[in-house]
């Protein structure tokens, strides 16, 4: 409880604060296992956050309470300044696998958020949106496709497009590419980074790659173990737009190297 | 670049070889199936041709081919066959659509809420380990020797299948379909409908399937046991009166029904799955 309760991030040069966590802990009922314990962020406008942590640092609970999936034990959760009770539209997530419905065209997966919240004419009105997505992320020309003849990154790009139809103040990704091979998750990556940009989105990014965490973050949150808990919060200052190439440059190297010695430390206490 | 032999010789001869491919590769299903019917049709002919076996309980494959004639000649034309096979075919749709509806409901309630399962689940399989053709006494005690008592048996026998079919499937959404329909803060209703349902259907058509074959069973079962003007009540009566070919010819347009019917079953899955792409003998290729 020492030093990571008082773990409080300084609002970074970005805009305002979107999503605030103080304090926030869970503790399971069940086995009385605390799996989060005093965890404070704040994540601004426009900014990208990684976490990072071996299993077991509660990095996926933390997601769950931040995506109003399960309520904390103790703390306070605030998007937008209105405390997260719930499921919400302004809360866009993905995950590892795709998702995409067989029977639903790519444009009809897209549009499933908004028929699940508002209604099948609101999803038909929603259409000419999810076209302009699909060519965000560079899938024009495959709104009437059914998900099986996509490739794994054209799936997840759908994915980005289902996430961001509903304008969600703020984006949890749960490893989103990391079922994809190498190259094409470098690939997604970079595109992701544009997406973000061109958005404004505020991201946050839980992945098990310290490589991806600092390619992508502004600030990696490396999390501890029983109880999970934020054991360090690295600014990553590194110039912006990132490039592939930058992960070749002592100073990338040395950020991992920092993140990884970390992890190391905490991993086997 | 250059490529380097390391045998040193100078040939550079193309490694072109042929892969050996089986016959049951190269050889047309059609032509196997074929194949198959006649070598079994010959065996059939020289058992009953040397009289290994008395003609009263096998017919000659001529016998039988005889007698599938006149049946179909009686069925095309109108006959007392064909008003026998009406009365089946009723039964079998009523007690089909009496198991779809049952098995369809208690499927949804069993699969999908808890209390269905912990309550409901344990009898319905006590009562599907059951023998359910020894219920048949009871129906006609209870319905009578009209169709009634045959479409409650067929139904009775169908309706387990598609209780389990149906109760499978709403479990096969996996964990990301699931976390995904409540990040979008979707209703129970909603789940079901647009996710779980969709999701289940193979599994629900597999049900439907099995059901297919136990309607038929049932409704012929039920005839034999409850008498009835139906089919199965002329296959009883031919076989009283050692009619193998009669039997036998019976018998085999009974099958064409429950092959139709499967088959119907099928055609809609194909309809309405079309996105799972099933690989079962006799889909087609």
């Amino acid at each position: 409880m020492q030093a990571a309760a008082a773990t409080s991030l300084s609002v970074s040069s970005h805009g305002a604060p979107v999503y605030e966590l103080r304090n926030v802990g869970k503790t399971y009922a069940r086995n009385k296992v605390t799996a989060l314990q005093g965890v404070s962020l704040t994540l601004t406008k426009g900014s990208f956050t990684a976490v990072i942590g071996s299993s077991g640092c509660g990095k996926s609970t933390l997601l769950k309470i931040m995506a109003g999936l399960i309520p904390p034990s103790t703390g306070r959760v605030a998007l937008q300044g209105r405390p997260v009770m719930g499921p919400r539209r302004d809360i866009g997530m993905m995950f590892q696998q795709a998702t995409l419905f067989p029977w639903r065209t790519t444009v009809e997966n897209i549009v499933l958020p908004i028929e699940i919240r508002d209604g099948k004419a609101a999803a038909r009105a929603a259409r000419e949106n999810a076209r302009a997505l699909l060519e965000l992320v560079g899938l024009k020309g495959f709104e009437d496709v059914y998900p099986n003849e996509l490739s794994g990154g054209m799936a997840q790009r759908a994915a980005i497009c289902r996430m961001l139809i509903t304008e969600p103040a703020v984006l949890l990704l749960d490893e989103p590419f990391s079922a994809l091979d190498e190259l094409a998750r470098d690939f997604m990556n970079m595109e992701l980074q544009r997406i973000c940009t061109s958005r404004q989105a505020t991201a946050f990014l839980v992945t098990h790659s310290i490589p991806e965490a600092v390619l992508l973050a502004d600030q990696v949150i490396v999390m501890a173990p029983r109880p999970g808990r934020i054991a360090e919060v690295v600014e990553i200052d590194l110039p912006r737009p990132r490039t592939l190439d930058m992960m070749t440059t002592p100073k990338f190297g040395k950020l991992v190297e920092h993140i990884r010695s970390r992890l190391d430390k905490e991993a086997f206490i | 670049m250059t490529n380097v032999d390391p045998s040193g010789s100078a040939s550079q001869d193309d490694t072109v070889w042929t892969e050996t491919i089986g016959w049951g590769d190269r050889i047309p299903r059609s032509i196997q199936m074929l194949f198959v019917f006649v070598v079994f049709v010959l065996l059939w002919d020289l058992v009953t041709r040397f009289g290994l076996v008395s003609r009263l309980i096998l017919p000659t494959p001529y016998e039988t081919l005889v007698d599938l004639i006149f049946v179909g000649e009686n069925l095309l034309t109108g006959g007392y066959m064909l008003a026998a096979l009406w009365i089946t075919l009723q039964e079998v749709f009523w007690g089909f659509l009496l198991a779809i509806f049952i098995g369809f409901t208690l499927g949804v309630i069993v699969g999908e809420t808890a209390f269905g399962e912990r309550a409901i689940m344990p009898y319905l399989v006590a009562i599907d380990t059951m023998p359910k053709v020894a219920f048949a006494p009871l129906f006609v005690a209870w319905l009578g020797f009209d169709i009634d008592s045959k479409v409650a048996l067929a139904a009775f026998i169908a309706t387990f299948p598609i209780i389990v079919g149906t109760a499978a499937g709403l479990h096969a959404a996996d964990a990301n379909s699931r976390m995904l329909f409540k990040t979008m803060g979707a209703s129970r209703w909603q789940t079901l409908v647009k996710m779980k349902l969709p999701l289940g259907l193979p599994q629900i058509f597999t049900g439907l399937k099995i059901g297919s074959v136990g309607v038929m069973a049932g409704a012929i079962t039920g005839e034999f046991l409850g008498g009835g003007k139906g089919f199965g009540e002329l296959i009883r009566t031919a076989s009283s009166q050692l009619n193998t070919p009669r039997v036998f010819s019976l018998i085999l347009y009974l099958s064409v029904i429950g092959l139709g019917l499967f088959a119907l079953v099928a055609w809609v899955q194909r309809r309405f799955v079309f996105w799972h792409k099933e690989r079962i003998s006799g889909s087609g290729d």
